[in-house]
């Protein structure tokens, strides 16, 4: 299993990914969108923080197990770590704006067709592009 | 088994297979997702193959469940508020984007890559935590110009 099998890694993993959210969808009736089961958890609902915690506790046990059949999967951020620091902050004061993230907008609210969705995904999208082409002009390697 | 317990498994379930999908999909490689980001350097596909992959198949999933009065495990499926499209989802957008393109951690693989990047990997974490915490906060003072218009746990 290499996470660097390319395309064809790429469409099966993101398969998995659609799975996972059509499983929590069939199983809870709740939407795979990590940034709003995080902030769940910050907020917690009689009856949603056992399931948040599960599923948070499955991307870390999927995370370790990861980490020993294919490390080579995992890379670091270019980050130093004060500059990560506001980038977590950033990403995490956007997404609880926005109300979503990569998983909440771009996969379960593109896949039912929402143009909420659909708007947020193409402005964190074009921003992240532009963030990244703005590192490359100021000499950054992103 | 009850309710509560049922739906925890479902949690967990659909975490590990969530998880399991950005590793095999190399999205907890953050220099993947930086290559997508690099349109204007060396632009990496791949990531566009693996929304498509997740959406097509989640859009034929959500049409087959369609037809469920209700999921298995829970009384009824979460349903969201009429959807706002205003300035509050562009702002967060545009803000997320940054914080993205500068580490390349969206939630997601910043927490199935907690076991593998160490002290970092925490610290950017608790800072994602942070930052939702400081916007759950302020919209909490409830105040005319700060309304929670998300609409939507995403």
């Amino acid at each position: 299993m290499a996470s660097v099998a390319g395309v064809g890694g790429a469409v099966l993993g993101g398969a998995l990914i659609g799975l996972a959210a059509s499983l929590l969808w069939a199983l809870n009736g709740r939407r795979a969108g990590v940034s709003g089961i995080v902030g769940g958890l910050l907020q917690p609902v009689r009856g949603e923080t056992e399931w948040q915690g599960a599923f948070l506790l499955g991307l870390v046990l999927a995370g370790l197990v990861g980490t020993l059949v294919a490390p080579s999967a995992f890379g670091s951020s270019p980050l130093t770590l004060g500059p990560l620091v506001l980038a977590g902050l950033l990403v995490g004061a956007g997404t609880r704006l926005s109300g979503g993230c990569t998983s909440g907008h771009g996969v379960c609210g593109i896949s039912r067709g929402s143009r909420r969705s659909i708007v947020a995904t193409v402005t964190f999208m074009a921003s992240a592009v532009a963030t990244v082409a703005v590192v490359r002009a100021l000499g950054g390697v992103p | 088994m009850t309710p509560a317990v049922g739906r925890a498994l479902g949690g967990l379930a659909s975490g590990l297979l969530f998880g399991a999908g950005l590793v095999v999909s190399g999205m907890t490689d953050p220099a993947n997702v930086l290559g997508f980001l690099d349109v204007f350097g060396r632009w990496d596909p791949k990531l566009a193959f693996v929304m498509l992959g997740a959406i097509v198949v989640h859009a034929l999933a959500l049409r087959v469940l369609a037809r469920r009065p209700a999921p298995w495990l829970g009384a009824a499926y979460s349903v969201l508020p009429p959807p706002r499209i205003d300035g509050r989802l562009v702002l967060g957008s545009l803000v997320f984007g940054v914080g993205w393109g500068l580490s390349g951690y969206c939630p997601g693989p910043a927490i199935a890559s907690l076991p593998a990047a160490g002290a970092r990997g925490l610290a950017f974490v608790a800072s994602l935590a942070a930052g939702q915490g400081v916007v759950l906060g302020l919209d909490g003072l409830g105040s005319w110009a700060w309304r929670d218009t998300s609409a939507s746990r995403g």
